[in-house]
Formats: structure tokens, C-alpha cells, sequence
């Protein structure tokens, strides 16, 4: 199982993500944004946090003509199982290989704090380790995560089960801490190989770290 | 040739931050003000006085960088 992490200028979470998945036992390597291939034996990608290009005239917009990104789409489009993370989200979504769109808060405030999360559908690889309506507790780290898609877009993503996670309290009643249409808080596309949230589950891998939920989700890819 | 764009949240779209604005003005005892958006613009400066061929390439670099299309509208002018 070989994890490749992308990094561009402003990443930051690429080395948390890293030691998530090695410790899950996967070997790993992160790749620059300049690189023309991904490595070939990649068996997931991942687009990681923080802050590409500063979030420079939106987040993810310029990481989306990275060099990388050609390889990226074409990995995508060839089936190549995506995971964006927060900022990688939002460069998927820029990128057009999610659908909709991340705004600002709501509150206009940074949040950055842990919150309950409920499973929306797990007919994916990404969450089939977890039951439908299990709830997780994963912290958010954001300014960006308001998710934005248009109604016709948005039952589009309930016809296919493409809504992976909404923001709840603990006992799974809805809590929207950004506004996010339908506190949506990760989807995935229709083929169900590209992934995107705005939670950070590499930081939910240990108890001592106040949680951790992130393994069973991050689990679901080493079976690939 | 300078080319001003101007790119703002779509109608249907909240607009938090307009919406901020909105209050605090409503705070300053501001009143008549029925709606506020907020929006940001960016200007280029073109080497080419070809208005249309300006505008063919800057509606360009609106599609695909500048405005996201998805929640975003944008207006160019041209001085």
C-alpha cells in the first residue's frame, strides 16, 4: 500500500498526514508540486492541509495549475483513488474534480476546535469501515469550510450517495458550524474514487490527542 | 490598456462578509442602506490597446482563474 502526499508552497499538514498513514503501515511519499508523474506504484493520493499559495485570490485556486495537478486529474480520471483534506479539498473542488464550492464562514472567524461529524453514506472505501449515522469526533481547522453547491447540484449529490459527512452535536442532531449548504462537511464524485473534507481525521489518530476516530477512516484505503 | 475586473459572490449566494458590513453600518446609524456585497477587484495592466482581443482574453483568465464560477460572477471594463 503506497500513500503519495502532495505538498505545495503553504502546505502544512503533509507531515501529520504522513505519520498517520505509516502508522496505519503504509509506505508513503510526499511529492513537491512540481513534479510532472506521481509515483506509479500510488495506490492513494492524498492532498493534504494547510494553506497552498498563502489561499492567495482563493483557497486552492492557484494550487490548481500546479504542475502536478495535470497528473493529478489524469490519476482521477483513470480511477486513482483522491483524498483532499481541508485545503486539499478546496483545491479539488478549484480543481473541478469535486463539484461546489468552499466560502468563507458564515461567522467569519478561523474555527479551529474538535466537532462530531455524522456518517452520512459509507457505500465508499473511504468510510465502509464505519456504520451510517456512526457519529466521529474530528477536529476542523478552517476558514474556508462554508461548502456552497447550487440545488440542482445538491440533489444530485443525495441521489448518488455522494455526501460523506455532516456536522452534528454527539448525538448526530445537526450543528453547522460554517454554513455549509445541508451541513455538508465531506463528499465525495460520482465514480466514488476522488474524496474531499474539510475535517482533519490525521489528527484525530490517538486517544491522547483527544480522539481517535480518524483511524477507522483513514483505515478504509489500505484496502486497496 | 488596463483592464479592471471586478469579481463578487453570486446574487443567490450569501454573502457573509457583506452581510457583516451591512450590520456594522446599520450600528453607525447608517440608514438606508438595503444591501451590501462585498466583492474584490483585481486590475491588469495589458500590453495590447486591441479592446477586443483584451476583452476575448481577460473573460478567459476570469473562466479559469480569476472568478470561480461555481459561486462567483465577474464584470470587466476596459480603460
Amino acid at each position: 500500500m503506497k500513500v503519495t502526499i502532495l505538498q505545495f508552497p503553504g502546505t502544512n499538514c503533509e507531515y501529520d498526514t504522513q505519520h498517520a498513514f505509516k502508522e496505519l503501515g503504509a509506505d508513503t511519499e510526499i511529492v513537491w508540486h512540481k513534479a510532472q508523474t506521481i509515483p506509479e506504484d500510488t495506490n492513494l493520493l492524498v492532498v493534504a492541509g494547510g494553506f497552498s499559495y498563502g489561499d492567495y485570490l482563493r483557497s486552492g485556486a492557484i494550487a490548481k495549475f500546479s504542475p502536478v495537478m495535470k497528473a493529478v486529474t489524469a490519476y482521477a480520471n483513470n480511477g486513482g483513488k483522491v483524498l483532499g483534506i481541508c485545503n486539499g479539498f478546496q483545491v479539488l473542488t478549484e480543481a473541478g474534480l469535486l463539484p461546489g464550492a468552499l466560502k468563507r464562514n458564515d461567522g467569519l472567524h478561523f474555527i479551529s476546535k474538535h466537532h462530531h461529524l455524522k456518517v452520512i453514506n459509507n457505500d465508499n472505501i473511504f468510510l465502509e469501515k464505519l456504520s451510517n449515522n456512526a457519529i466521529v469526533n474530528i477536529p476542523i481547522a478552517h476558514h474556508d469550510g462554508n461548502y456552497f453547491i447550487d440545488a440542482d447540484g445538491l440533489k444530485e449529490l443525495e441521489k448518488n450517495n455522494q455526501i460523506l459527512l455532516k456536522y452534528t452535536d454527539a448525538d448526530g442532531a445537526i450543528q453547522n458550524p460554517n454554513g455549509s449548504v445541508s451541513s455538508i462537511a465531506g463528499i465525495c464524485n460520482k465514480q466514488k474514487n476522488v474524496f474531499g473534507l474539510m475535517p482533519h481525521p490525521e489528527r484525530a489518530m490517538e486517544l491522547i490527542l483527544g480522539s481517535d476516530d480518524g483511524v477507522n477512516m483513514l483505515k478504509g484505503f489500505l484496502n486497496t | 490598456m488596463k483592464a479592471i475586473v471586478n469579481v463578487s459572490l453570486k446574487a443567490g449566494v450569501l454573502d457573509s462578509q457583506g452581510k457583516a458590513v451591512h450590520h456594522a453600518l446599520d450600528s453607525l446609524n447608517f440608514s438606508g442602506v438595503n444591501d451590501v456585497r462585498v466583492g474584490k477587484q483585481i486590475i491588469l495592466k495589458l500590453d495590447t490597446d486591441n479592446k477586443e482581443a483584451a476583452m476575448a482574453d481577460v473573460t478567459k483568465m476570469c473562466e479559469e482563474l480569476l472568478a470561480n464560477t461555481v459561486i462567483e460572477d465577474y464584470e470587466i471594463e476596459l480603460v
